[in-house]
């Protein structure tokens, strides 16, 4: 299907949007470019953590066991709260791309730094988990200690555990740079209703990151739980 | 540059000259210049590699290298050419500068990726090549476990954080390629007025995209387990060594066909050209790309037929390998009837194209044995493998590259080559590769192991062989480097479309303005329309 | 040895014929199909030749029927084709019901071989012609594989499991053993010799001297470790005890706690002494202790062999008949 105009441009002409790039035809093919982009981005993010998760799901067949015991050993309530407090963010992140999408800029700026503080929370929290597995001996290689006779499965389960969680931290880490710089944009004005591109893809990345986080906190610390009245 | 066009209108190359506006660029024809750089470093350092190999197997006993350096020679061998050669070769070097041609475009979706994508995969280089330097890596290219977790006392570490930074560079390149074909093909170019190249790279960039990804998070597991012992593999723990093979081939058979699509795109192209006709069956061709695409997922465990996976799962993976062949038989039928009734053109790309129906044959061919279940049990890791693949990767992929090479270098360069030569070397691969492989088959079904340093005497006949048709080899890749080099300076002008072929990429001056057209061109027809409009002369 | 030059290996097992015609049937369909594609092109080539590059060729854009033909006829090849190698794979796979047991451990680099007569061989094997044998092992370290080209046969030696395979060897001689899966440095040093004997040598070499018979026979040495490792005070041979019986329990379909069922075969009895909180059975439980590090493979050979021979009245198991 034909995109953009009909006929080219000859020469290189003034008086079009500063955002747009020479080799697109318009904004609108630019922008449906860069959505197809990161849509696909995301897709490989997909896969990637897919592999993980997979070889989770395995484990989890062969060792049930293990996996409820390593399980228990996770902060639920911490776990719980970071939960929320991502699904938060991702409230403020859709408040922001609104807010960019009406040209409300200070109120870009203020969801987008809120958003920023939410995912922040979520990493330190996340810091303080990682700092008593690392007390309790729970991190796996040579220093790895726990009792009973599941003990080598328990230890696949925390080396998951880990995996996962620090793969998606990295993914927390690099979406909170790639805010800072969304953030200081907004703060200088660049957005307008006519564009606010980064914003929007930003906020795609942010939400899948959200997502990937609502399958991680049920596999791994709702394995086999019970609520005890 | 000053060298390549000194006193013809502006193009990509003469614009601008500093080594800044080539390192910093964002055309798309020179990222396309700088893959060929690398990849061709990569590929004479894989070459040597390759020709220690076979020194040493000249004699049965391991007489040049001792057995760890032989182990890093055939790894280094394989990760080289794998992930810096095969991979990227038509993608990236081709495919960059070509694909936004064909389609009209001015450059692809996302050009400064496109650079960042470069400077991965130059990163990724720089540490594989850096393992190398300081002792290499001994576990096979295909880093089984628990060999490469516990087991080796080599540089897997670097080397697998190495191939892990260069997956990037794919999966950006993917993602660049698809968006570009979705949303910045020329007004009138309709999905069925594309050329089939650029179904293959679709096709490609669809592997490229959904694969990579998952060896990327595989050997981040390896690396883990390595470096950090994270236990996800070790039997030691309760882990499964083999769950590594599964997640390994689950992206290492489909990145085959990554390897194998582009390159057969550039036949199409080459072989429209030079039969002056449409490729017989264009949809059916376009389709088979994706159908490779889509079942090359599909088959991972036949790699896995003997390392303990149920009977019944290798039943079904065997029919689905014998499935996937198909696609790629019903386009060596359609290449072979473009033939019937054509104008024959017999120029160099052309008779890459020769070499590669031929070798791409058996190479496809073997496969079927090894799809067998009965035949495989006594072929797997043995030479007959060794064979099969290197018909299709190296009869196939690198002819077919060298094919596109051939074809486009005038447009590349604005310069034609010396075609008797580029016959020549055709030649010399293709004797040259038969005899290095071909007695590779009868050493495989003999018995003779792959990776072996040492052998029984009985083989050595056979093995000798082999090493003399490398040697052939050799010669036959030397030479294209030297009439290559040569023309740039010193090869006739060429213009605009020196082959006469349709396609927008020769509607441009060679080489091409950086813009890529003064106008954006409007397309009225389907590809390989040889007959409908009148062609522009060279 | 096979001496001089020669396109095969010699078929040396009940399993090599089939696998060499299934070979050469292969070949002869693909090369029907090479030799109609290169006699083709060539011809093509040569007949339509024009370097005068001013001709078009004849604008033939295509043919369904002819692309619905070379899709559905080389399909329904392959259909033939997949059938006859699965047959003659699970000939390969499935070992008969009667085989002589032999276990073995490979190991970097080289491999143990342990027959049930307690004889211990490195790097050699020796078995009678005519009779099905059927070798058990695994891998002490990394992933290795026992490959006998001569009886067509291969499998991977995974740590932590047993693989297995078997053959009927037809011809007296000596071949091959390679191993198959890249191991590290001396990965191509990893080979041995297989000894095919005629049935009166096989008895010779089995009770003469010279071999490592120490220890006496796998199920003597079961039955020592049976006691020494006090796997008598539970599994009492009326089913009385914390455990199971295990008397007939080897070949037998067992059923766990959670409903399913599995065969009992030598991997799940190894399962269960080195990684016994796999799997509990139904009705009893799961109190067993692993004695993964208290016994080596050796050790779990013998307990498998002496369970084996635990059949009410003392008659010795006869083995599953597949590979486990």
């Amino acid at each position: 299907m034909p995109n953009g105009s009909a006929a080219g441009h000859a020469e290189p002409h003034g008086h079009h949007h500063p955002a747009l790039q020479h080799h697109f035809d318009d904004l609108e093919q630019q922008h449906e470019a860069s959505t197809l982009g990161m849509w696909l981005f995301l897709v490989t993010e997909v896969m990637f953590f897919g592999g993980l998760i997979l070889t989770y799901t395995l484990y989890r067949i062969w060792y049930p066991t293990a996996w409820a015991i390593g399980s228990e050993e996770l902060d639920i309530y911490l776990g719980g709260f970071n939960t929320i407090v991502l699904i938060l963010s991702s409230l403020t992140m859709a408040l922001a791309v609104r807010a960019a999408q009406t040209g409300q800029q200070k109120a870009t700026v203020t969801w987008l730094v809120l958003t920023m503080a939410l995912g922040l929370t979520f990493l330190v929290v996340k810091f303080f988990e990682y700092k008593e597995k690392f007390e309790l001996n729970h991190v796996p290689g040579p220093y790895f200690q726990f009792e009973g006779p599941e003990s080598p499965h328990v230890q696949i389960f925390f080396s998951l555990y880990f995996a996962l969680t620090g793969v998606h931290a990295l993914h927390m880490i690099i979406g909170f740079a790639l805010m800072s710089v969304i953030t200081t944009m907004a703060a200088k004005g660049r957005f307008t209703p006519e564009w606010y591109t980064p914003v929007e893809l930003a906020g795609l990345y942010w939400h899948f990151v959200d997502i990937v986080w609502i399958f991680l906190f049920p596999l791994l610390y709702l394995v086999d739980r019970h609520y005890v009245g | 540059m000053q060298t390549m066009v000194a006193e013809s209108p502006v193009n990509y190359v003469n614009h601008q000259h500093s080594v800044a506006s080539w390192l910093l660029t964002k055309d798309h024809k020179r990222i396309g210049i700088l893959y060929l750089i690398v990849v061709s470093i990569a590929f004479t350092l894989g070459g040597i590699f390759a020709a220690l190999i076979r020194m040493e197997l000249t004699t049965p006993a391991g007489d040049l290298l001792s057995a760890d350096i032989y182990n890093r020679m055939f790894t280094m061998h394989g990760v080289t050419m794998v992930f810096f050669v095969l991979v990227p070769a038509v993608p990236a070097v081709l495919g960059n500068f070509v694909m936004p041609l064909m389609i009209g475009a001015k450059d692809v979706a996302f050009p400064k990726l496109n650079l960042l994508s470069w400077y991965v995969f130059v990163t990724g280089f720089i540490f594989t090549v850096a393992s190398m330097i300081i002792g290499g890596v001994d576990t096979g290219w295909t880093f089984y476990t628990p060999y490469s977790t516990q087991g080796s006392e080599t540089n897997v570490l670097l080397t697998g954080v190495g191939v892990f930074i260069t997956g990037f560079s794919s999966i950006l390149t993917g993602l660049n390629f698809m968006v570009t074909i979705h949303r910045m093909r020329a007004p009138g170019m309709t999905w069925f007025r594309l050329p089939l190249f650029i179904w293959a790279l679709y096709s490609t960039s669809l592997v490229m995209v959904l694969g990579t990804p998952v060896i990327a998070i595989t050997l981040l597991m390896l690396v883990f387990e390595r470096g950090l012992h994270l236990g996800i593999f070790d039997p030691r723990l309760g882990g499964d060594p083999v769950l590594f093979q599964h997640l390994f081939w689950f992206y290492s058979h489909p990145a085959v066909y990554i390897m194998i699509l582009p390159p057969m795109g550039a036949i199409s192209e080459v072989i429209a050209c030079f039969s002056r006709k449409a490729v017989f069956g264009y949809s059916f061709v376009a389709f088979s790309s994706l159908a490779i695409a889509v079942f090359g997922f599909l088959v991972w465990a036949h790699h896995l037929f003997v390392a303990g996976i149920s009977p019944y799962s290798a039943l079904i993976f065997s029919f689905l390998s014998f499935a996937v062949a198909i696609p790629s038989a019903v386009k060596t039928f359609n290449w072979t009837a473009t033939l019937y009734k054509g104008a024959i053109w017999w120029k160099t790309p052309m008779m890459f194209v020769f070499g590669f129906l031929g070798l791409f044959l058996v190479g496809g061919l073997t496969g079927i044995f090894l799809a067998s279940l009965g035949l495989d049990i006594h072929l797997t890791d043995t030479y007959f493998v060794v064979a099969h693949f290197h018909y299709i990767m190296v009869g196939g992929a690198i002819m077919g590259y060298f094919a596109g090479l051939h074809y486009w270098w005038p447009k590349m360069t604005g310069r034609m080559y010396n075609d008797t030569l580029g016959k020549l070397s055709a030649l010399l691969i293709f004797v040259g590769f038969n005899l290095t492989f071909g007695p590779q088959f009868i050493l495989g079904y003999l018995g003779m192991p792959r990776r072996y340093h040492v052998y029984p005497p009985e083989f050595q006949v056979l093995n000798v062989l082999s090493s003399a048709g490398a040697s052939i080899l050799a010669i036959g890749y030397l030479l294209p480097a030297l009439y290559f080099m040569y023309s740039l300076k010193w090869g006739e002008k060429a213009g605009p479309n020196p082959w006469k072929a349709t396609g927008l990429e020769w509607t441009t001056q060679s080489p091409p303005l950086p813009e890529n057209f003064p106008q954006t061109p409007i397309v009225t027809e389907g590809a390989y329309e040889y007959t409908k409009r009148e062609i522009k002369v060279a | 040895m096979p001496s001089g030059f020669s396109l095969f290996p010699p078929q040396a097992s009940t399993l090599a014929p089939e696998v060499d015609n299934l070979y050469l049937g292969v070949i002869a369909i693909t090369a029907f199909f090479a030799i109609v594609v290169v006699v083709l092109v060539t011809y093509f080539a040569f007949k339509y030749r024009d370097d005068s590059g001013e001709k078009i060729g004849e604008p033939i854009h295509g043919s369904v029927p002819l692309e619905l033909g070379w899709s559905i006829i080389p399909f329904i090849i392959s259909i033939g084709i997949f059938v006859w190698a699965s047959v003659v794979f699970f000939h390969i796979v499935r070992a008969p019901d009667q085989t002589l047991e032999i276990y073995s451990t490979g190991k970097r680099w080289m491999w143990r071989f342990q027959h049930v007569d307690g004889q211990r061989e490195i790097n050699e094997l020796h078995v009678p012609v005519g009779r099905a044998v059927k070798v058990v092992f695994t891998s002490e370290d990394v992933l290795h594989d026992l490959f006998i080209p001569a009886f067509r046969v291969k499998a991977d030696a995974v740590p932590g499991r047993y693989s297995a395979i078997w053959f009927e060897a037809t011809k007296v001689g000596e071949y091959h053993i390679f191993c198959a899966e890249y191991c590290g440095t001396n990965h191509s040093a990893m080979i041995g010799t297989v000894f095919v004997m005629e049935p009166a040598d096989y008895q010779a070499w089995l009770s003469g001297g010279g071999q490592n018979t120490a220890g006496g026979t796998l199920i003597e040495q079961g039955q020592q470790l049976f006691t020494q490792l006090a796997c008598v005070t539970c599994h009492l041979a009326d089913g009385s005890g914390r455990g199971p019986s295990l008397v007939g329990v080897f070949g037998s379909t067992v059923t766990l706690d959670n409903g399913t069922t599995v065969q009992a075969d030598e991997g799940y009895l190894r399962e269960s002494i080195l990684m016994s909180q796999a799997k509990t059975v139904a009705g009893f439980q799961q109190l067993m202790p692993t004695f993964q590090g208290l016994v080596n493979e050796d050790g779990v050979a013998g307990l498998i062999e002496y369970i084996k021979s635990m059949q009410a009245g003392g008659a010795p198991a006869a083995s599953t008949g597949t590979a486990p």
